[in-house]
């Protein structure tokens, strides 16, 4: 990440550098450029005070263990090396690693589509469309939550009016068994909109001379879309799913949402998140739930650095 | 090669999207039509799918809608996609107005408190360090700026639990204050707002104004502060719907009824009613609530489309 962004503006500033030459070294300059500390301190202010400085504190309360009976006492990595083997702990890292890998994918699918449908079409109709799939990104995550745990509800929801309609028996979608799909469904739902409009607007960024160009050289619709749209906005794609990556693995709101109706199938430490929640407010175990938060704080920054490494030629980190 | 290509063309073409959000949308538009005439099938193919979504992903939107009207027996009686025979929504409203003293409203003007107050203040900040950065070549400013791009990648809920016990050390637990402060921190904005300034304000302006004697403070003001206005809104908009979204840290930091934004106040009226507990059936309450506070988020969304549109493509070259 920061070696792509150096690499991106640099060849601005260096031109710029040679363009504007100015006095560098004079006393006048450097005193001018410490201009750039004064405006730059505000947000590091808040940087250190809310980044910075409760990322070492967590850190420091793990290294700490306190109990009614000993105190609070230092025992080192001990909290992470209780975390490693908790069973809750790494059942909730599983659960989350197996929502990225079936939600980034629905998501991605659904956005990809729709933006590449969208973009070869410009009636009324497909416009009306655009704004209808990016609605639910302006509704907020609890509301949208809520919605849907109306509409699963087998008290109220539409669900059994619609399948005894087609003769079907009605699923439970908050049986511990399909909850992961109904859960998949809300965030497909939700997100989808906003990475569509995020692709769309990429695609709208390539040059069509280009399609011009594949279209003498007898490309069909498909053909172009795979061969000339798709690596076109591949760094936007990119982008899209390090941001689901890091917002499936953080999962918290939906699952709180739905376990007021689903208590049998979502437990307190259904993700890494609700489980250091329950550890410090229904536990009072901040120390531990310090360790939690910390190693998936680490584990989310690790992993989305690891995967725009591995696509370092599309996302332009080289 | 194509992507050495995009590389450079997406930036540019993206950060002019921010300026002129229509402009790229312009561009192909007639070879588009040519297009799409001559393969007249697929074009009816593409809106049956395209219509398919937006009934997916507009539905439960309707159902809200359809739900608010309803009183709670109307709830559990009528049809889920269509209005019972008693129109309920303005008794529901009226009914907001007095169930725990009207508290409701409390907690909608919350959300628009906290929103405002931390989506202005983090958008200020984003505007002074972006100019700092792009426009000031201090010492240690790579460094820094490094720093705070790898930080987009730290989960922002794996914050949370140190937040509240940083706050809570200085006494500023359950007070508007623990909501609003956090709320500052936007490193993306800082991201956002760097990119645009290097483009839109270009160095011989700036230089000719201090050559006509301006000071730092007055050259920001009055030349580079109107370039950045289209940014401004963008960075705006994303940190106002950012907070108002914001769940997680609201619900660590809040125990005060009085002070819950209405996403939090909202859930748990629904963990109330389905515990069961008798005088907190509050269905009706629930529904109208919900559909009441989505409006003023969806009416700007769809007011401020020519900005969102653009932010959301900036966001996506990160």
């Amino acid at each position: 990440m920061t070696t792509q962004t150096t690499a991106g503006p640099e060849p601005v500033a260096t031109r710029r550098r040679t363009s504007a030459p100015r006095p560098r070294g004079s006393r006048l300059e450097q005193r001018r450029q410490r201009w750039g500390w004064l405006f730059v301190s505000p947000f590091l202010a808040v940087f250190a005070l809310f980044l910075v400085f409760p990322l070492f504190y967590a850190f420091g309360m793990s290294l700490f263990t306190s109990t009614l009976a000993t105190g609070t006492k230092f025992t080192g990595l001990g909290n992470y090396a209780k975390a490693f083997t908790d069973p809750l702990f790494m059942e909730g890292l599983l659960r989350v690693a197996a929502f990225a890998i079936v939600m980034i994918p629905a998501q991605l699918i659904v956005a990809l589509l729709a933006a590449l449908v969208l973009d070869s079409l410009t009636s009324w109709l497909s416009k009306l469309s655009r704004l209808l799939i990016f609605v639910p990104y302006a509704i907020p995550v609890v509301i949208g939550a809520l919605m849907w745990s109306f509409l699963y509800s087998p008290k109220f929801g539409p669900s059994a009016t619609l399948f005894t309609a087609v003769g079907l028996p009605t699923p439970d979608f908050l049986a511990s068994g399909t909850i992961f799909g109904s859960l998949v469904n809300i965030v497909t739902w939700q997100w989808s909109g906003y990475y569509m409009v995020v692709i769309y607007a990429a695609l709208r960024s390539i040059d069509p001379s280009i399609y011009e160009a594949a279209r003498i050289d007898g490309a069909n619709g498909l053909q172009t879309a795979l061969r000339i749209k798709l690596p076109m906005i591949s760094s936007s794609m990119v982008m899209v799913i390090t941001f689901a990556l890091i917002g499936t693995l953080q999962f918290f709101t939906e699952p709180v949402v739905l376990r007021n109706i689903a208590q049998g199938a979502i437990d307190a430490a259904y993700t890494p998140n609700m489980y250091a929640y329950s550890l410090a407010f229904s536990y009072s175990q901040f120390n531990y739930a310090s360790a939690i938060a910390f190693s998936l704080g680490a584990l989310v920054f690790a992993g989305s650095y690891l995967f725009l490494f591995l696509t370092r030629k599309q996302s332009g980190l080289k | 090669m194509a992507i050495l290509n995009t590389r450079g063309d997406h930036a540019d073409a993206l950060t002019t999207v921010t300026g002129v959000p229509d402009h790229a949308y312009r561009g192909p538009r007639g070879q588009r039509d040519r297009d799409g005439r001559r393969k007249g099938g697929r074009r009816i193919g593409s809106h049956v799918f395209l219509i398919i979504l937006a009934i997916y992903f507009i539905v439960p939107i309707w159902w809200l809608f359809v739900a608010a009207t309803k009183d709670t027996a109307g709830l559990f009686s009528s049809p889920a996609f269509w209005f019972d025979d008693t129109f309920a929504l303005f008794s529901n409203i009226g009914e907001l107005f007095t169930h725990q003293g009207g508290i409701y409203w409390r907690w909608l003007g919350n959300s628009f408190l906290y929103a405002f107050a931390g989506g202005i203040g983090a958008t200020i900040l984003a505007i002074l360090a972006g100019y700092g950065f792009a426009k000031y070549r201090f010492r240690g400013r790579n460094g820094v700026f490094g720093v705070i791009l790898g930080s987009v990648m730290v989960p922002l809920t794996a914050l949370v639990i140190p937040t509240f016990m940083l706050l809570s050390q200085y006494g500023i637990i359950n007070t508007p204050w623990a909501v609003i402060l956090p709320s500052l921190l936007s490193p993306f904005g800082v991201y956002l707002m760097r990119i645009y300034t290097q483009d839109a304000v270009p160095d011989e302006m700036l230089e000719a104004a201090r050559i006509d004697g301006a000071g730092e403070i007055r050259t920001f003001f009055q030349v580079a502060l109107p370039l950045l206005k289209p940014a401004i809104v963008t960075v705006l908009l994303l940190s106002v719907v950012g907070t108002w979204n914001n769940f997680f840290l609201p619900l660590a930091v809040l125990t005060d009824p009085q002070l819950l934004p209405v996403t939090v106040g909202l859930n748990r009226w629904t963990a109330l009613s389905n515990a069961g507990a008798g005088g907190e059936q509050v269905w009706n309450l629930i529904t109208s609530g919900s559909f009441i506070s989505v409006i003023p988020l969806v009416l700007s969304f769809l007011f401020l489309q020519r900005y969102w549109q653009g932010g959301l493509a900036i966001g996506s070259i990160k």
